[in-house]
């Protein structure tokens, strides 16, 4: 039965509650929750590919030369006799860039939870566009699939870097790939189209369907972080798909957009690439400092600090994200005056930043604070993405980019940024919503042992490439031994390579859990984490629509430890009078 | 690996250097409160029985403190890196008559020019060695920078320079070395197949030595160009 009511905005809202089809159920649903779920089991399948990638080249740098375990079945092309060779070591570092960033975490953040969450916590029965959203899922689906296809390609996939820099990436000859580098940016290409669907649709429906009393500064701060970052998105990847579509031509039909001869500028490829890029840097940091405000408020059981400092905050970023770009180009020939202006964009973005470090700090500050894992991995958000911005500092001052630019101290501060902050995250995500997205919980003693192993194992493998990169080790080299300067680097290396070995097994381990916990985890209660947000009101799982009746918000969204409350939280859809009027309060506390 | 920046011998180096540890020092500070901090909270705000957490939305005046201190600091860095960073880089920076070396790059190999015995780059004597790069210590040298496919940088860590020679474009930097000896040039940037192997030698003679090689040379030129 579909029926028609008014939504709160006096959109009509079609509410369905009739039996579905499997096929309509679970494939080609138009659900917001079975979209974001379809995106969370592709990703960590993304994440997976990814991570195996990041093993076989980390296993070149720590053992070079020998022959890979397991690699004698990959073809001659790749590792003749199990040891990989220098082309297909590019190819791993590109893919493993590639598949991280845009087929690994982009969606984990925003295609799973920006789907799965924007309709409950703002009180709506789906998305604006519920065709649209599943179109965006099977054309991610696509470019993801597309991207692995091109390890099958004659010639390797793509070896040019995640970064594709022209006229490398342009010219076949030059770097001996050929249809896998079509390959890349037809994927990317297709992955633009995605996502640009996904922005309309997340920023159309927090404009307009937010239940009644749920105004702009009553949105958690998720839902504010997944809205800017749909506006980053919405303006910086078709920028990106506008590149790779020029870089394609001059691939394949002969234009010369990013080679020197017939006018062309390999330069105007850094400048489109980044202009995407550095937006898409806080499209990567934006929803992950969302989750970490949610979960850090519900572990300190207290209202986050300085809300509306944290929203300015977010936008202050988005905006200056846009005019920081240049500062991957520091050494790239650009005109010095330029550097000079981006440098100071680049360190006044790291302010906002730090207000935002300060206010979960003071969140914590006087709370009552539960050890709970997804607390335990907000926090290492905390403790490891500090450690990533404050490296950036380095790099942002132009004279010290001239020496550590290209270098690992880069690797290693893009990992503090993107693993130690977006990926531990997003890990405490997972086991934050696991319980109403699925009905049940993750056993909390097993993700504390996934938390201390992550979170050990990250620091032994990427804390020691700011070492390598004061050595001036360059990225993306396979073999060290041929430079005088980078004598001193093997030991570190053969280290790093075991701890991320361990790295890549606690992530199986990680793996093996959820998938145990969908089918043998304790049931979940609607509330397991006495959370205030709405979502936490519905059944878990909740049923499609959502809501048999859309609720009313009352007030903001950390009302945590509320004093006219006995309960320490109080869900935006509760009003305090009517929970526990505030006499019997007074009354319970002089009781005890 | 020992934590330390390589051993510096040119003359930018030092500013470069002394301001990596200045922003090392001023993060270290950060990196301590915010770690400590944390982990502090962490044990003294612990959930305890009968204890509830303080209710509060935020407080201005300390919202104020932590946003300008940052900010302020910043503006320093800022402030203080650009000057460094026109001193090295700015085009008045560049030092007038000093030698200079046209750098080419292409797949896997750095080619150097030097000047011919009229010591003008850009004429029919200048000479042309592969994969070694020489010039005397005490003295500005200009590099000017060319690649002939696809992009690679000019990295030797020892003198702290680092370029991307873009082809297309020439990109002139210059640096002064405070001692002689003999390091490495290095390719910075993915630029292939033999990426990882794109060295050339970097030989820093001694003044007087470094005209008794270049005579030399030239006179090696004028006889090749003879025959």
């Amino acid at each position: 039965m579909a029926t028609t009511t008014a939504g709160p905005t006096g959109i009509p809202v079609r509410e369905e509650h009739h039996p579905q089809s499997f096929i309509r159920k679970y494939i080609f649903s138009t659900d917001h929750k079975i979209i974001g779920i379809q995106f969370l089991f592709t990703t960590l399948f993304f994440l997976l590919v990814g991570g195996l990638l990041a093993v076989m080249l980390r296993f070149q740098l720590g053992f070079p030369g020998e022959a890979l375990p397991g690699g004698s079945m990959l073809p001659e092309t790749m590792a003749p006799g199990g040891i990989i060779l220098p082309e297909f070591y590019n190819s791993l570092v590109t893919m493993h860039g590639t598949f991280m960033v845009f087929f690994a975490i982009m969606p984990l953040l925003v295609g799973v939870y920006a789907n799965y969450l924007i309709p409950m916590q703002i009180g709506t029965h789906d998305m604006a566009f519920p065709t649209l959203n599943m179109a965006s899922y099977w054309l991610f689906l696509v470019s993801g699939l597309i991207m692995l296809a091109s390890f099958w390609m004659v010639g390797g996939a793509s070896g040019a870097g995640w970064t594709q820099y022209a006229p490398l990436s342009a010219t076949p000859e030059a770097s001996g790939v050929y249809n896998g580098q079509i390959l890349w940016c037809i994927s990317i290409a297709i992955f633009g189209f995605s996502s640009l669907l996904g922005s309309i649709n997340y920023i159309t429906t927090v404009i307009n369907q937010r239940a009644p009393g749920m105004t702009w500064l009553r949105l958690p701060l998720v839902i504010w972080a997944l809205f800017i970052t749909a506006i980053l998105g919405l303006l910086a990847v078709p920028v990106l798909t506008a590149a790779v579509i020029m870089l394609m031509f001059d691939q394949t039909i002969g234009t010369t957009f990013f080679l020197p001869t017939d006018g062309g500028q390999p330069l105007l490829w850094q400048h489109l690439f980044w202009f995407f890029g550095h937006p898409e840097v806080y499209i990567l940091i934006l929803p992950a400092m969302g989750f970490v405000s949610e979960i850090i408020s519900n572990g300190s059981r207290k209202p986050v600090f300085g809300y509306k400092s944290m929203v300015f905050a977010i936008m202050a970023i988005a905006f200056l994200g846009f005019i920081v770009w240049g500062h991957h180009m520091f050494q790239s020939g650009m005109n010095p005056a330029l550097g000079m202006s981006f440098m100071i964009t680049t360190l006044i973005i790291a302010v906002p930043s730090a207000i935002k470090v300060f206010n979960w700090m003071a969140t914590m500050w006087g709370g009552a604070i539960k050890f709970t894992t997804p607390m335990l991995f907000a926090v290492g958000f905390v403790m490891l993405f500090t450690i990533g911005g404050l490296s950036g500092i380095f790099m942002a001052s132009t004279p010290v980019d001239i020496y550590i630019h290209d270098t690992y101290f880069i690797v290693a501060h893009i990992h503090y940024v993107l693993f130690g902050g977006s990926l531990f995250a997003i890990f405490g995500a997972i086991y934050y919503w696991f319980p109403k997205m699925f009905g049940r919980m993750i056993n909390e003693t097993a993700g504390k042992i996934h938390f201390a192993l992550t979170f050990v194992l990250f620091n032994l493998v990427f804390f020691p490439m700011h070492g390598l990169g004061m050595e001036g080790m360059m990225r993306r080299i396979y073999d060290t031994s041929r430079y005088t300067h980078l004598a001193e680097v093997q030991d570190t290396n053969t280290m790093i390579t075991w701890a991320a070995l361990g790295l890549f097994a606690s992530g199986l381990y990680f793996m093996l859990l959820f998938f145990w916990s969908l089918f043998r985890g304790k049931p979940a209660g609607v509330n397991p984490w006495d959370a205030t947000t709405l979502e936490w009101s519905l059944p878990s799982p909740p049923k499609h629509g959502n809501w048999e009746e859309i609720p009313t918000v009352y007030h903001g969204p950390y009302e945590y430890s509320h004093p006219d409350v006995e309960k320490d939280w109080l869900l935006q859809n509760e009003r305090p009078d009517v929970v526990s009027p505030a006499h019997e309060v007074t009354v319970r506390q002089g009781e005890a | 690996m020992d934590w330390s920046l390589p051993l510096n011998i040119s003359t930018q180096g030092v500013q470069i250097d002394n301001l990596f540890w200045l922003i090392f020092w001023l993060t270290a500070i950060a990196f301590v409160l915010v770690e400590v901090g944390v982990l502090w909270f962490l044990w003294r705000y612990r959930a305890r029985e009968g204890h509830r957490a303080r209710y509060t939305h935020g407080h201005l005046g300390a919202e104020i403190v932590w946003t300008a201190v940052p900010a302020l600091t910043m503006i320093f860095l800022g402030i203080y890196s650009g000057r460094i960073w026109a001193e090295i880089r700015s085009p008045d920076s560049f030092p007038e008559d000093a030698l200079t070396i046209d750098v080419t790059a292409k797949q896997f190999e750095w080619n150097v020019t030097y000047p011919g015995a009229d010591r003008e780059l850009g004429n029919d004597d200048d000479f042309t060695i592969r994969n070694r790069l020489e010039f005397p210590a005490n003295e500005p040298i200009v590099v000017r920078l060319h690649s002939e496919d696809v992009i690679h940088s000019f990295f030797i860590p020892e003198l702290r320079v680092k370029q991307d020679a873009v082809p297309g474009m020439a990109i002139p930097i210059w640096f002064e070395a405070t001692e002689a000896g003999e390091y490495q040039i290095a390719c910075a940037e993915l630029c292939g197949n033999g990426h990882y192997s794109m060295r050339a030698s970097v030989i820093i003679h001694e003044p007087d030595a470094y005209e008794r090689w270049y005579d030399e040379q030239t006179g090696a030129a004028q006889t090749a160009a003879a025959d």
